[in-house]
């Protein structure tokens, strides 16, 4: 008699990530409403402040609450294909560990924010942002975008989760994930002032600190907590 | 069947009476023992009642996640109940350590909101997260599925709260008073003693009110079951959308 193994973590997260990776080649919906959400709002941003070029603070919030806000459209469609699609069911049914999902969903999520970061980036530097960064200004800010993404990305698939179950899916997606970024956007937007300001700065370590150990302490209560926000 | 009486309610008039004693002389040790401070004057009475609002509400959402956690592990309805008395109670409390907050910066400072203020503005950011509970809760029509999400909200939430703390800190200049510190601002002895009185006061209340709270749910639970047991029909009641734990009562 032969028996078939079940599939690890690691591999069954491989096979969901590539699925929505497919998904979203094939038919692009969510990066492209991200990306189109960000260039909008810089320019919504450049008429509401009455201001050519932003700096300094200013700046750091116009980039960060832009990308705050595109990160929610993205958290909002995490699992809407497979609930309304049953893929949810059938990777219930899959004999896979329910954290394969949580690291595909968010692998996934934090690929989504990293293109759109990157390209929020470059455009705002285009558009708006006074100040020209040098290149280890720049390398700074990549660093906090990948750090800040991560937070948002774990943050965005339990709420995502949590989310999915409810009759008013996008209310609570955005009441939900706002106070919960609240302190990571206090810490990327600090650390970032000091890189989008004429004659710079540098990088301050404690934001980083505070950056890291939010990624930790969320990404150990996703682990903890997403099996059971999958139970049915 | 357990009676309301026997889970809830066998200690309730004991805490009421308590709550009554301690909380008036609280307030009788906070305006005619303890002495008037001399920056601030007659207005840093409010200090006793919203330093230990603020507490106990932090109390009350740290308790709403360990229920939480309880629940996740044993799945006993019971355990949902007391978190959402925990953190609806915490949520009462809270909007009044807001207010109370206000009122003394605009005291204080003569602002009726200060942002340099980060305990404040902390505790904005802890409410405005506190206040999606019942949404959430509301959203959700199986009660199974609802409890067992909330439960996960108040783990999160219960976690977030020192985060929120630090963030906060880290970015505000620091202003307000550390009044049980190891060094500046520490109390004096006479208003130590009013204080402590005046948290116990608070934190009575707060319990007698989540026991009253937890007695009256389950009592009305009781009273459809009695109602449902005597009726004709013995129909099970249509199911009303709600954000409070529904009790399962044969």
């Amino acid at each position: 008699m032969s028996t078939t193994r079940p599939p690890s973590t690691i591999s069954a997260a491989r096979a969901v990530l590539y699925k929505e990776l497919t998904l979203e080649r094939r038919a692009p919906q969510t990066l492209t409403a991200m990306a189109l959400f960000c260039a909008s709002a810089f320019v919504i941003f450049h008429f509401a402040l009455a201001r050519n070029e932003v700096e300094g603070a200013l700046a750091a919030g116009v980039l960060w609450v832009t990308l705050a806000l595109a990160a929610l459209l993205g958290i909002g469609r995490s699992f809407v294909a497979d609930r309304e699609e049953g893929g949810l069911d059938g990777f219930l049914l899959a004999p896979a560990p329910r954290t394969a999902l949580l690291v595909a969903k968010a692998t996934t999520l934090l690929i989504f924010l990293l293109l759109v970061g990157f390209f929020a980036a470059v455009i705002f530097s285009v558009l708006l942002l006074g100040p020209t960064p040098s290149a280890s200004q720049w390398a700074s800010l990549a660093l906090l975008i990948v750090l800040a993404d991560l937070g948002i990305a774990l943050v965005g698939t339990l709420i995502a989760g949590i989310a999915i179950q409810t009759r008013a899916r996008d209310l609570i997606t955005s009441i939900l994930a706002l106070p919960l970024l609240i302190p990571l956007l206090i810490a990327v937007t600090k650390a970032s002032e000091p890189l989008l300001t004429v004659g710079g700065g540098t990088l301050a370590w404690r934001w980083l600190a505070l950056l890291g150990l939010y990624d930790l302490i969320f990404g150990l209560l996703a682990y903890a907590l997403f099996d059971y926000l999958v139970e049915d | 069947m357990p009676t309301t009486k026997s889970l809830y309610g066998r200690r309730l008039p004991g805490y009421a009476i308590a709550t009554a004693i301690v909380l008036t002389g609280a307030i009788a040790l906070a305006f005619f023992y303890a002495p008037i401070e001399v920056d601030q004057g007659f207005s840093q009475k409010i200090f006793y009642i919203h330093v230990p609002l603020a507490i106990v509400t932090l109390g009350g959402f740290v308790f709403g996640g360990i229920f939480g956690i309880q629940y996740l592990r044993s799945g006993d309805t019971r355990h949902d109940l007391r978190s959402y008395t925990a953190i609806h109670q915490g949520l009462i409390f809270c909007i009044g350590a807001l207010i109370t907050g206000s009122i003394w910066a605009k005291a204080a400072w003569g602002q009726w909101w200060v942002w340099d203020e980060p305990t404040l503005v902390s505790f904005l950011i802890v409410f405005l997260l506190y206040c999606t509970y019942q949404p959430l809760r509301f959203s959700i029509e199986d009660p199974e599925r609802q409890a067992r999400y909330a439960a996960v909200f108040a783990v999160v939430a219960g976690v977030f709260v020192p985060v929120n703390f630090i963030a906060v800190r880290l970015a505000s200049p620091l202003i307000h008073p550390r009044v049980l510190g190891s060094s500046g601002g520490s109390l004096p002895n006479d208003m130590r003693i009013a204080f402590y009185s005046a948290l116990l006061g608070i934190t009575l209340l707060f319990i007698t009110i989540c026991k009253y709270e937890m007695a009256s749910k389950h009592s009305r639970a009781q009273l459809a079951a009695l109602r449902r047991n005597l009726s004709e029909e013995n129909d099970e009641p249509a199911a009303v959308r709600t954000a409070a734990p529904r009790i399962a009562i044969k």
